[in-house]
């Protein structure tokens, strides 16, 4: 794993976060939404706040996409859950909310599991070779860590 | 409005963002490791590759609908039990789906990584 490649994990993470609460945020002004006016749902994604999330997670997206490019989907998911670290973290310091113990358990419960996962291999299955590839080794010697 | 709406829109979300994420792990394993394929042929190419893929679309479309079913959750249902329920559930059912068809070797590390960070987010809705 190269500095970039953990670039790539907190783009992953940092934008969901800020995404989701956008998105979230626009929803709750908008308020329920019934079955019978399903056009409503769709006509939302033109308020600012829901929009501004769809960009956000595009972004996402595109750096979800480049770390499964390298990485087995066991790897990526749990280590960009970080960005549940990281909102208590900004909720605590930066806001001043307050944080109960059980959230703080919670953290130290995502710390140990992205700890376990990135202990290991990001890679376990062989991607598939371009035909120009000069590595042609057995998968074990192709798995990154 | 009916309790069991918000927990319908989990299960939705749940079932087909995975079904999202698996498609679109096993689509860029296809295209390659997107930094070394846009040094050597550029980003159009890389784009190409990947929206011309048939999993990608299909990814997309149970992505939308994982969107979709988020918004609706959101609506009925309270932000602090939609996400949480519907993100940690999905580590879990990531993980058995990653096994079974993308055949990722899920050894005891990362069962155990999953199933800290689905309890770990439930302990932070609380």
């Amino acid at each position: 794993m190269t500095f970039r490649k953990y670039l790539v994990l907190a783009g992953v993470a940092v934008f969901a976060v800020t995404g989701d609460s956008l998105v979230s945020r626009g929803m709750k002004q908008v308020g329920g939404v019934s079955l019978h006016h399903l056009a409503s749902i769709i006509l939302v994604v033109t308020r600012p706040e829901v929009a501004l999330g769809v960009l956000f997670l595009l972004a996402f997206l595109a750096c979800y996409l480049t770390a499964l490019s390298w990485a087995d989907l066991t790897y990526v998911l749990p280590t960009t859950s970080v960005s549940f670290i990281l909102l208590t973290l900004v909720a605590k310091f930066i806001l001043h909310e307050n944080v109960s113990p059980a959230r703080w358990a919670g953290v130290l419960m995502i710390s140990i599991g992205v700890g376990f996962v990135t202990q290991g291999p990001a890679l376990t299955v062989p991607r598939r070779r371009e035909p120009h590839d000069r590595v042609a080794g057995p998968i074990s010697a192709r798995t990154e860590s | 409005m009916n309790q069991l709406y918000p927990w319908a829109a989990v299960v939705c979300i749940v079932l087909t963002s995975t079904t999202g994420d698996v498609l679109l792990s096993r689509t860029m394993k296809q295209v390659g490791d997107v930094g070394e394929l846009r040094r050597r042929s550029g980003l159009a190419h890389v784009l190409a590759k990947i929206l011309r893929n048939p999993n990608f679309v299909l990814a997309i479309m149970a992505m939308a609908t994982a969107f979709y079913a988020m918004l609706f959750g959101l609506s009925w249902g309270d932000v602090s039990l939609v996400i949480p329920a519907s993100t940690s559930l999905t580590f879990v059912t990531n993980a058995v789906a990653a096994k079974i068809f993308l055949h990722e070797a899920v050894d005891h590390r990362r069962w155990a990584a999953a199933v800290l960070v689905a309890g770990g987010v439930i302990l932070l809705a609380l």
